[in-house]
């Protein structure tokens, strides 16, 4: 009922005949092996044929949008759980296939240490961190673990907009893997003949296998006791849930591409599912981002300029994520993340998502029908707004302000978070060094705000964001650092 | 549009600051400064007293109509009047900014023939139409439609396990009432009483059930009136709400506050309790959900072909025939859900409606038995 265009089958008499339970159902897809997990609505897929099926997803993605040219570098942004495991494996089992099928990139792993904002213990961290290398030696990639700390070096130019690099065109892409492709051959000619010259030739453009002595991010300098306290203490000033998140987002996202563009990765991969897009998805539309859910959510995400964010897993869902890794063994590691064990109705993405699952279960097609809704959203302004020179960008989430001028007719009703921010009194400032020296990077971006300047440096900030930063905003004891005498 | 949070419960909730408390003083009208506040505005947490608020209200609301040149001078505004909060203060607020804006109003009301809840709510239209003076048509289904009113619609539906939908049929036939009423008074404009919360709600409910042809058309504050039908705006569209409730309050409006016999089967209801949810959360999720709305992007294909006539009855259709001929065509000829769904089946096969048909309607003035 609750999906329009669902066909309501004509009346009784065309069903066909309801299975027996208990009987020995079949793979659907071979026919003659036993299944052993359901997927979508009802199709029963044994072991082989669901590893198939899995796999060629991936790979499905991955060509259908011939966005990753082979040789490039591609940074994979491992959390530990599930699905950006799985991801990870899909690579790794890509990489080692037969040349014909092998994928066709150099990959690296970045991890991010968020225990600090998460309030976890420097015990719990550091074991957790354990396994976490464990997992990275035996995957064998070029690894990088990066703590969240590390975002107060971040220079203020990871805020720039690097200009975007124009998108290659069909042919460009062709005739990038037939050059790869006859490179190959010729490397491998140049061997002895027989496999393992392949594995010389992957050689000639791979990396080092043990990365450790050459990683100049090497966590054995662990982050500073003075910079974990400042980032628990930039979150505990946080006062919503929400907006903690959002801001966990924001600085893990410009720490990874930071990781990139020093190591010169072009794209980055991130695991989300399907499920866990579908609600971000409509997370995004509560949050006031309906301008920009084609790039929050879409398969790329070349907002950044030059490291394009690329998803790859967004076609298979939770359900099969959580099979594939039981089946197969895949290794993943649990952290506590900001919402762990928070209650159902603590912030926007929590609500979000238990609504999503309670609603899948009395209507199975929930999450595939946002999902399929979000594939016909598009990059664009909406018809009617200026097709012009490309605007501003937002400080923080680097997406085309969406805020209309004064004189428009919704202006009035739904940018009041401006209004409100200048008719809030102002409080007495703490000592909170860790505000401005979260903010003074933004605030050395925006055109300069000197300390000694006496104007309000956070309308300043607000001015430049987008609508639904704005409202983050509102949630950050940024009042703070509106007296004038904080070092910017 | 009636909304079910108007129980004695909700109304307790609405940010009214207390009475009297010696223990703390209420502050002042921040925009007065005389006279004591008697509320704190949800949006922007400023304390009003009650007539500034509703000045401030209507001046929003004049604002909107203004900038979105939503009602030019001149205009015979027909509007839709159910009886409830958001058509009352919608009715109440354009006759006080009528002579400013320079537009004259007629009440539509719409009799959709549900036994039980309708005649109430009308009983309350016709109360409001003496006090303000104003003409008020009614139309009624059972008229427009052959003799199908909501009651029997349901009971056509009925059955097999399946929803009813009572809600598609209901919204799309009374869209297409609106229209008669409004051609009916000589009408140029159609307003409706939407507040932001069922904007929000609709966005909502439109992702949730993927239809991306009402995304793309949605947003933005009406339709400017194509084909030849009449312009509709809505321009309580940034109003909470909250603040709706307020205003009726404090003008001390007189208003039916129900909700539909049909309504607990609704789709909407899941994304209005999502949205009660989220609004608890975050306070502004509402007004967040109205701007997210307005720019969305949707992708050409997705949106729906550009109108034409419907053949059966000339009005604005994107098919061959528009949706209300084709949901009565379902129901005259027994298979109610022929409209509904995808690709329409059978819905261009030949076939006037045929006599002696099982599910036709009995006669108009039949009391549904439940």
């Amino acid at each position: 009922m609750c999906q329009v265009g669902e066909d309501y089958a004509e009346p009784a008499s065309e069903e066909p005949p309801p299975r027996q339970p208990g009987r020995e159902q079949k793979c659907v897809k071979c026919k003659e092996g036993l299944p052993v997990v359901v997927i979508r609505a009802g199709d029963a897929f044994c072991r082989d044929c669901f590893k198939a099926f899995y796999i060629h997803k991936f790979r499905a993605v991955l060509g259908k949008n011939r966005l990753i040219f082979p040789g490039e570098k591609v940074l994979l942004a491992w959390s530990g759980g599930p699905s950006s495991s799985s991801m990870v494996w899909q690579v790794l089992e890509g990489l080692s296939r037969e040349s014909a099928k092998r994928l066709r990139f150099v990959p690296g792993i970045v991890c991010i240490d968020e225990g600090a904002a998460c309030g976890l213990s420097p015990e719990a961290r550091a074991k957790a961190l354990a396994e976490m290398k464990l997992i990275l030696q035996t995957v064998g990639f070029p690894w990088h673990v990066v703590a969240l700390e590390e975002v107060f070096d971040l220079p203020p130019s990871v805020l720039r907009c690097f200009a975007q690099e124009p998108v290659g065109t069909e042919g460009a892409y062709k005739a990038a893997v037939d050059s790869f492709l006859q490179q190959q051959h010729v490397l491998g000619a140049e061997g002895a003949g027989d496999s393992p010259s392949l594995a010389q030739g992957e050689e000639q453009l791979s990396w080092p296998c043990t990365q450790d002595p050459q990683n100049p991010q090497s966590p054995d300098r662990p982050p500073t006791a003075a910079q974990t306290e400042a980032l628990s203490r930039l979150f505990d000033s946080v006062k919503t849930l929400t907006a903690k998140e959002e801001l966990l987002q924001a600085l893990r996202t410009h720490l990874i591409l930071h990781v990139a563009r020093t190591h010169g990765y072009s794209k980055v991969m991130t695991g989300d599912s399907c499920t866990r897009l579908a609600i971000k998805l409509m997370t995004s539309l509560a949050l006031g981002r309906g301008a920009f859910l084609a790039w929050d959510t879409g398969f790329s995400d070349e907002r950044h300029g030059d490291v394009v964010v690329v998803r790859p897993m967004r076609e298979h869902t939770l359900k099969e994520v959580a099979f594939y890794n039981h089946l197969f063994a895949v290794p993943s590691v649990f952290t506590p993340a900001l919402d762990t064990k928070a209650p159902e109705k603590a912030s926007i993405h929590r609500l979000m998502e238990a609504f999503m699952l309670r609603l899948q279960d009395q209507f199975p097609s929930t999450v595939s029908t946002v999902y399929r809704t979000s594939e016909k959203l598009v990059k664009a302004p909406r018809d009617g707004c200026a097709a012009g020179p490309p605007g501003p960008r937002c400080l923080l989430c680097m997406c085309a302000l969406d805020i209309d001028t004064a004189d428009s007719a919704t202006a009035f009703g739904a940018q009041t978070p401006l209004h409100l921010s200048q008719t809030q009194p102002p409080t007495p400032p703490p000592t909170a060094p860790c505000c401005s020296a979260g903010m003074g990077r933004v605030q050395g971006c925006c055109g300069g705000a000197r300390p000694c300047e006496r104007e309000d440096p956070r309308a300043r900030v607000i001015e430049q964001l987008c609508y639904g930063c704005r409202v983050n905003m509102k949630d950050l004891g940024l009042h703070r650092a509106a007296d004038p005498g904080v070092p910017g | 549009m009636v909304s079910i949070f108007l129980s004695h419960a909700f109304r307790r909730s609405l940010p009214l600051l207390p009475r009297s408390d010696p223990a703390m003083p209420a502050p002042q009208c921040a925009t007065c400064h005389k006279a004591r506040a008697a509320l704190r505005r949800p949006r922007s947490g400023r304390a009003l007293c009650g007539a500034c608020f509703c000045a401030a209200f209507e001046a929003e609301v004049l604002h909107t109509v203004v900038a979105g040149r939503l009602l030019p001078s001149g205009a015979v505004v027909a509007v839709g009047a159910s009886g409830g909060k958001d058509s009352t203060v919608l009715a109440h607020v354009l006759q006080v900014l009528a002579p400013r804006l320079g537009i004259s109003l007629r009440l539509v009301a719409v009799d959709e023939g549900i036994g039980g809840y309708r005649d109430a709510a009308l009983a309350a239209v016709r109360r409001q139409a003496a006090r303000w003076e104003l003409p008020l048509t009614v139309v009624a289904y059972a008229d427009l439609f052959g003799g199908w009113t909501m009651d029997a619609v349901a009971r056509s539906t009925a059955g097999s396990g399946r929803s009813r939908a009572c809600c598609t049929f209901c919204g799309v036939l009374r869209r297409r009432a609106l229209e008669e009423g409004a051609r009916l008074v000589g009408a140029t404009h159609i307003v409706t009483g939407h507040n932001a919360d069922d904007m929000a709600e609709t966005v909502l409910m439109n992702f949730l059930r993927g239809d991306a042809a009402r995304l793309a058309r949605g947003g933005g504050l009406g339709s400017p009136g194509e084909g030849g039908a009449l312009p509709r705006c809505r321009p309580l569209q940034l109003a909470s709400q909250k603040e709706v409730v307020l205003y009726a309050h404090f003008r001390r409006l007189d208003y039916f506050s129900e909700e539909c016999v049909y309504a607990p089967e609704a789709f909407r209801g899941h994304a209005r309790h999502l949205l009660k949810l989220l609004e608890a959360a975050r306070p502004s999720a509402v007004l967040d959900l109205v701007h997210s709305a307005e720019r969305l992007a949707l992708a050409p294909a997705a949106r729906p072909p550009a109108p034409g006539a419907c053949s059966r009855c000339g009005a604005l259709a994107s098919r061959a025939l528009c949706q209300a001929c084709a949901l009565l065509d379902g129901l005259n000829r027994g298979r109610p859900r022929l409209a509904i769904g995808k690709g329409r089946r059978g819905l261009d096969e030949a076939g006037p409606p045929r006599d002696g048909e099982p599910e036709r309607a009995p006669a108009p003035d039949a009391v549904p038995a439940f």
